[in-house]
């Protein structure tokens, strides 16, 4: 078996699991619709308000419904021991764990994305600002994935981990976010974008190189 | 004398940061005394006790 | 010399060491802290805007700084840790994040109670104190891993990870949190720092600032002696420490 097939039979396994439906897709999808729901009822239903906050309130929904979807990324396989198998493969687990990721990101991410449009047209953004949106989104949502991976590594052999991944892993969001909802925004004012994505695009790009490594080290000490 | 005290009118902000900065720096530095202590004390005890159970099986 | 790095990393010769170190370190610190003290609240100038209230900074910058190098220094003894297998060295990281964490704590208290008389509030979204902020948010996160993992060789092993990660994420947080508030500022806030400062405000500066690094040093060493103790606990030479600590 050639290493791009293992590859891609660890991402078609992933795929395969979702597919049998256990809410993996949809719970996220529905989480990150009612946070965004929550900011009209409790700030203000002012389209003009809405239209300034918009921005920050889709990319925050969306990191937490990613940060609630990473224990699915590891979890199951830990509990039933799949996953020491793929530590004990012969294929580099860097590329494992990557591939693991664009798997969770197709379940995840990717949905979000096409979700998006939705919620911007509910919170009111323009629609010069849409593009934008799904260009953040598309570049924003692997990193958070990638890094994600790096914290569900690190405490999925622990009992409660849940809380504790997120007070690790959200800190490390914080580039993602700011350039991310600043995009947006100023995609929303009609100013160039240009110089946001291409931000996010290296953020993508070092946490693509660095954060499968980083992962693997903590899953090797995880599993020990 | 004062004067000094009172910091230019600020003296409540200068003087509550230096007392912070103290008690951090104090307390940042004893902590480890009190619980280097106390780690050894609990393994005394351990000690002991195990001491006892063996001496205690025939 | 590497040999005799691995000598020196040794526990019980590490544990020996400690305290030998931390003795002096502390001392050092007093003997800065002292003279440090006089200049910063009697024998320097109040500045012609702040007045005096600006002798909060010989409190709070070198708190900030100490901040940051505790992070890195956590970070480069932990990947020391990791590499060479050395108990001594993941001791000593592990001691840097308490006393690292309460100075960001520091940091964020005295920028807050130098804000209030200078900006009118406790707190602004400034690039620093937000980057400080996250700074304590990575310490929480670090030492909730540290707290979480029972087993001591694999948190030491696993916070070395995490503490690499941060460190790496560091600049990237900071440039970003930077970039953010010079779009977000408002144009009333006033900057706190000027672009060159006066010797006569440097001179305690330093002495506070190496002051703190000495007083760091202390805290981390007499620490690692503790992580020392609970790492060994089973070897022989602790047992017979702790029988003699008890007679």
């Amino acid at each position: 078996m050639s290493l791009v097939r293992a590859l891609g039979a660890v991402i078609a396994r992933d795929l395969r699991i979702a597919a049998r439906g256990s809410g993996q897709v949809a719970q996220p999808l529905l989480f990150f619709t009612l946070t965004c729901t929550l900011f009209p009822l409790a700030v203000s239903p002012e389209p003009a308000l809405l239209r300034t906050i918009g921005p920050g309130v889709i990319w925050v929904a969306a990191l937490l419904a990613t940060l609630l979807s990473l224990e699915g990324l590891f979890r199951s396989d830990f509990d039933d021991g799949s996953l020491e198998q793929l530590v004990i493969s012969p294929w580099p687990l860097p590329l494992l764990l990557l591939a693991k990721v664009v798997a969770h990101w197709l379940l995840t991410g990717l949905p979000l994305l096409l979700l998006s449009p939705l919620l911007g047209l509910l919170l009111h953004l323009p629609t010069a600002a849409f593009g934008t949106l799904l260009a953040t989104l598309a570049l924003g949502t692997p990193v958070l994935s990638l890094i994600g991976a790096i914290g569900v590594a690190l405490t999925v052999g622990l009992r409660r981990g849940g809380m504790l991944l997120s007070l690790l892993v959200l800190p490390l969001y914080i580039p993602v976010l700011i350039f991310a909802a600043g995009a947006v925004s100023a995609g929303a004012a009609g100013l160039p974008v240009a110089g946001h994505l291409a931000l996010l695009g290296a953020l993508l790009a070092l946490a693509a190189a660095l954060a499968p490594f980083a992962a693997t080290a903590a899953l090797k000490i995880s599993l020990n | 004398m004062s004067q000094f005290f009172a910091m230019g009118g600020y003296a409540l902000y200068v003087w509550s940061a230096y007392a912070l900065a103290f008690v951090v720096v104090v307390w940042q530095l004893v902590a480890p005394w009190r619980c280097e202590r106390r780690i050894l004390r609990r393994i005394a005890r351990a000690q002991q006790r195990r001491g006892r159970d063996e001496s205690g099986t025939p | 010399m590497l040999t005799r790095l691995y000598a020196l990393a040794s526990p019980p010769r590490f544990y020996r060491l400690a305290d030998l170190w931390s003795r002096w370190l502390l001392w050092c610190g007093i003997a800065l802290l002292l003279p440090g003290l006089w200049f910063s609240l009697l024998d320097s100038p109040p500045d012609y805007q702040q007045g005096e209230s600006v002798r909060i900074m010989y409190v709070h910058v070198p708190a900030a700084w100490l901040s940051m190098f505790g992070y890195v220094c956590m970070a480069t003894m932990a990947g020391i840790g990791l590499i060479f297998r050395s108990k001594a060295a993941s001791a000593v990281a592990h001691s840097c994040a308490p006393a690292g964490a309460a100075f960001t704590f520091l940091a964020l208290v005295t920028g807050s109670l130098w804000g209030k008389p200078m900006w009118g509030t406790w707190w602004i979204w400034d690039a620093r104190l937000t980057s400080e902020l996250v700074l304590l948010f990575l310490y929480f996160g670090y030492l909730g891993l540290k707290a979480a993992i029972e087993d001591r060789e694999a948190a030491a092993r696993a916070t070395a990870v995490l503490a690499l990660v941060g460190v790496v994420n560091i600049p990237i947080i900071h440039y970003s949190v930077e970039w953010w508030n010079t779009l977000h500022q408002g144009p009333t806030v006033t900057k706190l720092d000027k672009p060159s400062i006066h010797l006569s405000m440097l001179l305690p500066l330093l002495l506070m600032s190496f002051s703190y690094m000495a007083l760091f040093g202390a805290m981390v060493l007499r620490r690692a002696r503790g992580e020392i103790l609970l790492r060994e606990r089973n070897s022989g030479w602790v047992r017979e420490l702790a029988m003699g600590e008890k007679a």
